[in-house]
């Protein structure tokens, strides 16, 4: 039988059968691990961000991963795991509750026109001290 | 200083390291899973400091070769690494067996380390220690899963991987032509000791996997005085041909 000679040797050393026709047989369906959502602490204090998922067969498994895949760069203090099925979400064609929301402009700080109002307090407060 | 028993146990310990870290790494982009794949890669990387950080040590104080030199271009019989990291990769239960085993003497041994005699050694022992907890928590993890929470099959393997990798396991513990220096001088606690504190570690941390732990003590010696395995060469010739084309090129 011959076999695949590559430049990298470890895969000449797995001797594949270089004649080999047949497609790899099909995977089972569902043979994945599950996914657990990481959250990534950068200071001690501040929030646990969500920065991606891992797939893992268990909790501890998911954290032991998380820290290489999430936490092998830059600071790092703190990581969550939280199986993906235990996040509680609402349904895609629920999106239209906030429909009307970005019209709501009056729960927007930047819907309130203070900025002259401001300006005017300011001016006379510095008006005032230096009298 | 004592700088020929510090070269003696820093050999044993570097070589230890790049021979492990070499076969870790034969996993890259070949791991069971991408995750893993990714954290076996980093912890090779983790062991490759490691050893590049003792051969940095001798350099500036036992008079040994730069770090370079000393990894890629010393033969088989000059190697102090035992045979336990020169077997090959097998399947991946051999491997995770093998980290496993491994770290748990690592982390014996550095966590030793903190208290040596030697300041450069002892403050190499403290910056390393977090990422020693995290590669012995990662390798005890796996064992709890595969054999307590996988399935038969899962377990079968990490048995007789377990059973295979003792002996050569024992073989770490062989001692260096210094050891009553080591321990004297309070460089290092020897092999004993080191011996005595993994076998305590690793039945406390297999605990719970359900594997039984060997009981033989026929341990595979040699490495330790040049005498290795058919594996290292090859595995020397692999990792050092894109050095040796030209060892005075800079990187």
């Amino acid at each position: 039988m011959a076999t695949i000679l590559s430049l990298d040797p470890r895969v000449t050393r797995m001797n594949l059968d270089a004649e080999q026709s047949a497609p790899a047989e099909p995977k089972p369906a569902l043979d994945q691990f599950q996914t657990f959502e990481v959250f990534h602490q950068a200071k001690s204090g501040a929030h646990h961000t969500h920065v991606g998922c891992v797939h893992a067969p268990s909790p501890e498994l998911a954290l032991l991963l998380a820290k290489e895949q999430y936490g092998r760069r830059g600071q790092t203090t703190n990581l969550w795991v939280v199986n993906t099925r235990d996040v509680v979400t609402m349904a895609a064609d629920d999106a239209d509750v906030f429909a009307t929301t970005p019209e709501k402009k009056y729960r927007d700080v930047g819907a309130y026109m203070v900025r002259d109002k401001v300006d005017a307090f300011k001016k006379q407060m510095n008006e005032g001290t230096t009298e | 200083m004592n700088t020929a028993a510090l070269a003696d146990l820093c050999y044993r310990m570097a070589d230890d390291e790049l021979i492990l870290a070499h076969r870790h790494s034969e996993w890259t982009g070949l791991g069971p899973i991408l995750e893993e794949d990714i954290a076996f890669s980093s912890i090779a990387q983790d062991k490759l400091g490691h050893a590049q950080a003792l051969y940095t040590i001798m350099h500036a104080h036992c008079g040994e070769p730069e770090p370079d030199v000393a990894a890629f271009m010393r033969n088989a019989e000059q190697m102090r690494c035992s045979h336990f990291v020169e077997l090959p990769i097998g399947e991946y239960d051999f491997s995770l067996v093998r980290h496993f085993l491994f770290d748990v003497a690592e982390y014996v041994r550095w966590t030793a380390l903190i208290e040596s005699s030697v300041e450069p050694i002892a403050k190499l022992a403290r910056k390393i220690h977090g990422e020693l907890k995290y590669h012995l928590y990662h390798a005890q993890t796996w064992m709890v899963q595969l054999g307590a929470k996988g399935n038969e099959e899962s377990h079968a393997r990490m048995q007789t991987a377990l059973r295979e990798a003792w002996p050569y396991a024992l073989g770490m513990f062989e001692q260096g032509n210094h050891e009553q220096a080591l321990i004297d001088e309070g460089i290092y606690i020897g092999e004993a000791s080191t011996q005595e504190r993994w076998t305590a570690m690793v039945i406390e941390l297999l605990a719970s996997s359900t594997l039984e732990i060997p009981s033989s003590t026929e341990a595979h010696l040699g490495g330790r005085k040049g005498y290795h395995t058919d594996h290292l060469q090859p595995l020397l010739d692999e990792m050092t041909e894109v050095y040796r084309i030209d060892p005075s090129a800079t990187w």
